[in-house]
């Protein structure tokens, strides 16, 4: 697997000289703790989960029930770039089928991690994720009452996505008010809420689904498990261009966001203005995971597993983590929904069901190795 | 030049919890904050940092309104270290004590060599240079408690509140925290449980009783049997420490256990 080759330490891979002496020569002891097994210099990292990327687009576009070369793949993306498109068959398979829903794949795993990061800090547990919490789930509430109902209509063709965000944020206020004990959060209930209203949002999608029409078991099985089948460029400035601006923002805040995953009063204690940070996080948040529900449905665990795997690799320095992730998460998306529609071809398998089979073992897996955050005595 | 509490008191759920709390630290003190718990030490420390609001009083740091301050500069002038917590994610000791610089830093900034060259200095502050690599959640709770105050040194402030910091600790790392800390001639306003090394390690101590301090003052005059009983509703003896001469307790047993408690009270004999 690529990913496997991704996580092998390269210890001697020539760090980029990060001027490692101590600025006073006759203080010595200071130069020795910066040699030593250092994490991974980022910019390492950032080029394989770009090349690993790359690799992953190429094969979603090329592989299908007609494959074509990666060569073949990037000829009609050049030409298109030129703006020369040839009318040939491979124009139209890789230009109006699978490349929007290969980037749409990508940009909707990068925005997932992105929240689920986001979340874990919001909570101080390495094991929350939009999805364990019922905000995806919400989401997907909000998309289909549009849908349905025809809410927000004036908002044209944001209204989908503006509903998602919407059952998003009240999904999320909704779990963090239940399960908020006095002062603080405890994970279990959290977790545990998060569980309960999760199931509860789903059976309202799907309620509300089979009253707009009885023979709607497919548009079910989109919301709650998740899709790219019906993927097309239409839909991809909005998440692409929330996933921006909510980079955008983070990447501003990640000194704020280390401080913050101490716990709200150290963060306090180091200058952050607590109360904002938290409330600006519960909104990117939401709209992350609103816009991604709103165009692929629910897709569980990729919050959960892809920053697991990126904190593996970078550590927790947030700084590190989310533009990793944000690669890391659109490749992992990319491969997913590639199985997804060739493991049972010329069937398509819900995305969802391929995340959860990577996802429910790596959660397990977690959990038995801290069980002390879910109300076991230490 | 001091960090001057005036007529603090804060409601926490519509509860007072503290009322009318006067305490003045003059620079380069190590003032301490004793009391029985929930007698309202930390929700004190709380509202200088502000985690809690209070509802009348004032913060001032030398003349200036602390609290009116903006976030970072408060940061930059106050560094907290509380009791050893855990923490859920994965940070080297290296990145725990490089998040001290959070208040010197604006939006896209990176670490530069400044900032390598305080955190490596408050990490050989603390003696942990051997530990740098180290996953923090690895070490032992005397052991991240020095990493906390490393990166409260690399917070650049020239005051510091510890909130109770040698909770869960054994004797030796107590003795260590608060050495270290004394040591670096910073400010300093600490919560603290034990009475004996609060004396021998404070110039001033105030004691608190449901929210309110009761008594202030050099360690000798404020620790006292009649003190603590009022205070803390126990009986202890109150000998001076052989060495330095600080109040020292000594737990009592209760009348109940048949043990004699009337009668002169000899001090015990300690060589």
């Amino acid at each position: 697997m690529r990913q496997g080759d991704q996580q092998v330490p390269v210890p001697s891979a020539s760090p980029p000289a990060p001027s490692p002496h101590s600025p006073d020569p006759g203080a010595p002891i200071q130069a020795s703790p910066w040699r030593r097994r250092d994490r991974l210099p980022l910019w390492i990292v950032l080029v394989a989960c770009a090349v690993l990327l790359l690799v992953t687009m190429t094969l979603g576009v090329g592989i299908g029930s007609v494959s074509l070369s990666p060569r073949a793949v990037w000829q009609v993306i050049v030409d298109h770039l030129a703006g020369h498109p040839k009318n040939t068959v491979a124009d139209a398979i890789v230009w109006q089928i699978r490349l929007p829903r290969v980037l749409l794949a990508a940009v909707v795993g990068a925005a997932l991690t992105t929240a689920g990061t986001v979340v874990q800090v919001l909570v101080r547990n390495a094991l929350a994720d939009p999805f364990l919490l019922g905000i995806s789930s919400g989401a997907s509430v909000g998309a289909t009452a549009v849908l349905l109902f025809g809410a927000f209509a004036s908002l044209g063709i944001w209204a989908v996505s503006f509903g998602s965000v919407l059952g998003a944020l009240a999904a999320m206020a909704a779990v963090f008010l239940i399960s908020r004990t006095r002062h603080q959060l405890a994970p279990t209930q959290l977790i545990l809420v998060g569980v309960v209203l999760s199931a509860l949002f789903e059976s309202v999608t799907s309620f509300l689904i089979f009253r707009g029409n009885p023979q709607a078991t497919q548009s079910v099985l989109f919301w709650l498990l998740g899709s790219f089948g019906n993927a097309n460029w239409a839909q991809l400035p909005i998440p692409a261009i929330a996933l921006v601006v909510a980079m955008g923002y983070l990447l501003s805040q990640g000194r704020p966001l280390n401080a913050f995953a101490m716990g709200a009063e150290p963060a306090a204690s180091l200058g952050v203005d607590v109360h904002r940070l938290r409330r600006n996080l519960f909104v990117v948040t939401s709209l992350m995971a609103g816009v991604a529900v709103a165009v692929s449905g629910v897709i569980g665990f990729v919050g959960l597993v892809v920053p697991h795997i990126v904190r593996l690799i970078v550590g927790s320095n947030h700084r590190r983590v989310l533009p990793v992730g944000v690669l890391f998460g659109a490749a992992f998306m990319v491969l997913g929904d590639l199985l997804a529609r060739t493991i049972v071809a010329p069937q398509e398998m819900p995305i969802g069901v391929i995340t959860a089979f990577i996802g429910a073992p790596t959660l397990i897996v977690l959990i038995r190795r801290r069980p002390y955050l879910y109300g076991a005595t230490q | 030049m001091s960090l001057d509490l005036i007529g603090l008191s804060v409601d926490i759920g519509g509860r007072r919890i503290v009322s009318n709390i006067d305490i003045t630290v003059p620079d380069g003190r190590f003032v301490g904050l004793l009391g029985p718990n929930g007698s309202g030490k930390s929700t004190i420390l709380k509202a200088i940092y502000r985690v809690h609001h209070p509802v009348t009083g004032q913060v001032l740091l030398d003349g200036a309104d602390l609290l009116a301050m903006r976030h970072k500069d408060a940061a930059r002038r106050i560094a907290v270290v509380s009791q050893e917590s855990t923490v859920e994610f994965d940070f080297t000791v290296l990145e725990m004590v490089m998040i001290g610089r959070t208040p010197h830093k604006g939006p896209f900034d990176r670490d530069d060599d400044k900032d390598r060259a305080i955190v490596a200095e408050a990490i050989e502050r603390v003696g942990c240079e051997d530990m740098t690599h180290r996953s923090f959640n690895t070490l032992s709770g005397g052991e991240k408690q020095r990493v906390l105050i490393a990166r409260a040194i690399a917070q650049g402030a020239d005051h510091l509140i510890l909130d109770e910091p040698t909770n869960h600790l054994d004797i030796r790392y107590q003795l260590e925290v608060l050495e270290l800390v004394a040591g670096f001639g910073m400010t300093v306003l600490a919560a603290l449980h034990d009475l004996s090394l609060a004396a021998l390690f404070c110039d001033t101590v105030c004691l608190l009783a449901d929210g309110v301090i009761v008594t202030s003052g050099p360690p000798k005059a404020v620790i006292t049997a009649e003190m603590v009983r009022h205070a803390y509703g126990a009986d202890v003896l109150v000998v001076e420490h052989p060495e330095t001469g600080t109040p020292h307790l000594i737990p009592r047993r209760s009348a109940r256990e048949g043990l004699p408690l009337s009668g002169p009270v000899r001090p015990p004999q300690i060589q």
